[in-house]
């Protein structure tokens, strides 16, 4: 299917092939309903919202709900005003959502529509109702990427919901970034485990890991409520995981509200949960638990017994900035060499942190941000690898070079599991070494001649 | 920190007044920032001495998003910052959109925070309400005055009241407020007491009458201000009352734009029928 991918790399300006990230609404949309009784609205027209959906239903095999400003020619010439007082209508009257949740399309911020200013007015003339919340985050896809979306609806959401404290609360702030529901479960695992009282937002536990119930509902159980929304102002740190998904969010609670903030890495293997672990012992007066200290050499474990089967692998590996830093780091504490790490979303500190990282385990790799998977496909093709890590889009390179690969990252449409058994903490690491490593040895046995196929690996 | 836009028809001077009233507005001592709002990017240049600028698009364009302030902002005469957001090249891409994108990243870069102790800004934008972008200078947290230069001419008039009307939108749910007609004078008939009473019916006020004066020309030849190039001729002097008037100015009005019968009644009262 890709065999005709050149090895030879030619200089590409303006021209991406098999982008490495998608657009800002996806992420704002998969933020959003991560509170309780809230509706995600596209402020566009109804194609936007139509694809975000189903991305998010194919991912999380969950229904998305989420409506859409439904723009025709007409709200292009003059404006998406009225069609948002009418959805805002609609919305309140047949789905009844606690929160509605706004984000812009390209159609909408090129237009300019100023959605305060309409916000505003629908509230001043009855349209939302008394109790109800409804917010928004400029959401344009021709900046970032779909991690950008995230950030900026999450930084709406401390924008909008803290009221202003009087007096300072024992609880933490804990933003888990943009990672799947299994994932958001285990922050807040981790959390109790070390008796902090944690205020995690936005969390789509519970919410696109609904369980079967029999019963359709449109709004399920999880999500964070307005209520803990409210009181973000109040809480003594946030501790921010991933800085592209949750620093901005973080920083805006210092600078309004006065919460100091730690901005961590995503704590996806063993060192980057032992920092997150540390910060709540240290900043957040936890304390460590035996069970805690059993996760950790549980994986410990797993790391030091499989090490010579990973022991200078090479692998290239794709994804979202946060999740693929820790993973490098990860990756490189097992002895293994990502030799190729890129992300479709720009900005200069991936490289710096990615290079960082790898200063002694593979300096000569090739690192970078708006990168494409053509430009992957390039580099393994050129230096072949044992192993490619990331998401679905890859399968094709997967394929054309016959690399196993192990999905990792967003979006997963191929496979299931991701939503329900978590990548970050110890027994996320646990469940991604096992991966990786079976695997591997998967490929061991299906390439092994019959005299060497062994029984014990 | 007083923010301020000043709109008018194409033509009519907008960017010659706003420099020198800021030139005016840096002489008594003020910490200003222009904001040219306009694609040709010409905002500044007599603050400059030139078109001398990087616009804000050309630097996105050529630089990516990594961006500092430094790269887009210029010191030009008596301290006055001057950033020109640039646009695309006529007759392609979206000017709208590229106001919208360089007035994010400004707020983005911290260009209005209190650490840069500014005492005014000033947004020059291009022409008329055309569209959300050339909206953007005023909506909800930005600028808060607005000033509208006009003349006696039919056109210009109508230009004016078609910006109330614009206006008048963001007024109603957000903070912006009507400052005064600034007249530039273009020698018409009866055109103090006509513009006077124009801002009356608009429910504002004349804050000045600027004479012509061939002064302006010669400065703008020499990429200057008029208080820059011949800080005493009279012309000056009228730049400085203007920026004395906008300083000391506290009359803040939604306006009440007319309609175009009332409009024709005004000058047929005004300017023909003497």
């Amino acid at each position: 299917m890709l065999h005709h991918t050149p090895a030879v790399v030619a200089e590409r300006k303006a021209l991406r092939i098999n982008p490495a990230k998608t657009c800002q609404p996806v992420g704002a949309m998969y933020a959003a309903l991560g509170i309780h009784r809230c509706l995600p609205h596209s402020h566009g027209s109804q194609g936007c919202c139509a694809y975000h959906r189903s991305h998010l239903t194919r991912h999380y095999r969950e229904p998305v709900m989420a409506s859409t400003s439904s723009f025709t020619e007409g709200a292009s010439v003059f404006g998406g005003a009225p069609n948002l007082r009418q959805a805002l209508a609609t919305i309140f009257d047949v789905y009844d959502p606690d929160v509605v949740a706004i984000h812009t399309t390209c159609l909408s911020e090129t237009i300019g529509d100023d959605i305060p200013s309409i916000l505003k007015k629908a509230a001043a003339d009855g349209i939302i109702p008394q109790g109800k919340r409804v917010f928004h985050a400029n959401t344009p896809s021709y900046v970032g990427s779909h991690v950008t979306g995230f950030a900026n609806m999450v930084r709406a959401m401390v924008e909008t919901f803290p009221v202003p404290a009087a007096e300072r609360m024992e609880a933490v702030n804990l933003i888990p970034g943009y990672v799947e529901p299994s994932d958001m479960r285990e922050v807040k695992h981790l959390a109790k485990m070390l008796g902090v009282d944690a205020r995690v937002f936005p969390d789509t536990s519970g919410v696109l890991d609904a369980p079967q119930t029999a019963s359709f509902r449109m709004y399920p159980s999880g999500g964070t409520p307005v209520s803990v929304l409210e009181r973000l102002g109040q809480s003594r740190l946030t501790v921010a995981l991933g800085p592209t998904a949750s620093e901005p969010a973080a920083r805006f609670l210092e600078a309004a509200h006065g919460v100091p903030c730690r901005v961590l890495d995503l704590p996806i293997g063993l060192r980057a949960t032992d920092r997150f672990v540390q910060t709540l012992l240290e900043d957040a007066g936890g304390a460590l638990s035996p069970e805690l200290n059993d996760e950790r050499g549980r994986l410990v474990d797993l790391m030091t017994d499989m090490h010579a089967h990973l022991h200078g692998k090479r692998v290239a590996l794709w994804g979202d900035p946060d999740p693929v830093v820790s993973l490098t780091e990860f990756l490189a504490d097992l002895g293994m060499k990502p030799v190729c790490v890129l992300t479709g979303t720009p900005g200069k500190r991936f490289e710096l942190r990615v290079r960082g990282i790898l200063k002694k385990t593979a300096p000569r790799a090739v690192v970078g941000a708006g990168a494409d998977l053509f430009f992957l496909h390039q580099v393994v093709k050129k230096e072949p690898v044992d192993l490619l890590i990331g998401n679905t889009y890859g399968k094709y390179i997967a394929r054309a070079e016959d690399v196993p690969h192990v999905r990792f990252g967003w979006p997963i449409l191929d496979r299931v599991g991701h939503a329900h058994f978590p990548t970050l903490g110890y027994r996320g690491g646990l469940y991604l070494l096992t991966r990786i490593v079976n695997t591997l040895l998967e490929r061991a046995d299906r390439d092994a001649p019959d005299e060497e196929l062994e029984l014990v690996l | 920190m007083r923010k301020i836009a000043i709109y008018g028809k194409g033509g009519i001077g907008k960017s010659t007044t706003t420099q020198n009233t800021v030139a005016g507005l840096a002489e008594m001592g003020k910490r200003v920032m222009v904001v040219g709002c306009d694609p040709k990017a010409d905002s500044t240049r007599l603050l400059l001495g030139g078109l001398a600028q990087r616009s804000v698009l050309d630097t996105l364009r050529e630089e990516g998003e990594d961006v500092d302030l430094e790269d887009i902002r210029k010191e030009g005469f008596g301290g006055t910052l001057c950033v020109e957001s640039g646009g695309p090249e006529p007759g392609v891409g979206c000017a709208g959109r590229g106001i919208i994108t360089s007035i994010n990243m400004l707020e983005q870069l911290g260009a209005y925070e209190d650490d840069e102790e500014l005492d005014y800004v000033f947004y020059d934008v291009l022409g008329d309400v055309v569209c959300g972008g050339f909206a953007m200078p005023i909506r909800e947290g930005k600028a808060r005055e607005i000033y509208i230069v006009c003349s006696g001419e039919m056109m210009a008039m109508y230009a004016a009241n078609n910006i109330c009307k614009g206006v008048r939108k963001f007024a109603e749910s957000g903070g912006v407020r009507v400052g005064g007609l600034i007249c530039n004078s273009r020698n018409v008939d009866n055109e103090e007491a006509m513009i006077r009473e124009f801002a009356k019916r608009l429910g504002t006020q004349m804050i000045y009458f600027l004479p012509r004066d061939n002064m302006v020309q010669r400065a703008e030849i020499n990429r200057k201000t008029v208080i820059d190039y011949a800080p005493d001729c009279e012309q000056a002097a009228h730049y400085r009352n203007l920026a004395k008037n906008i300083d000391e100015n506290d009359l803040f009005v939604i306006p009440t734009p007319l309609d175009t019968d009332q409009l024709e009644s005004l000058l047929m009262e005004y300017g023909i029928l003497n």
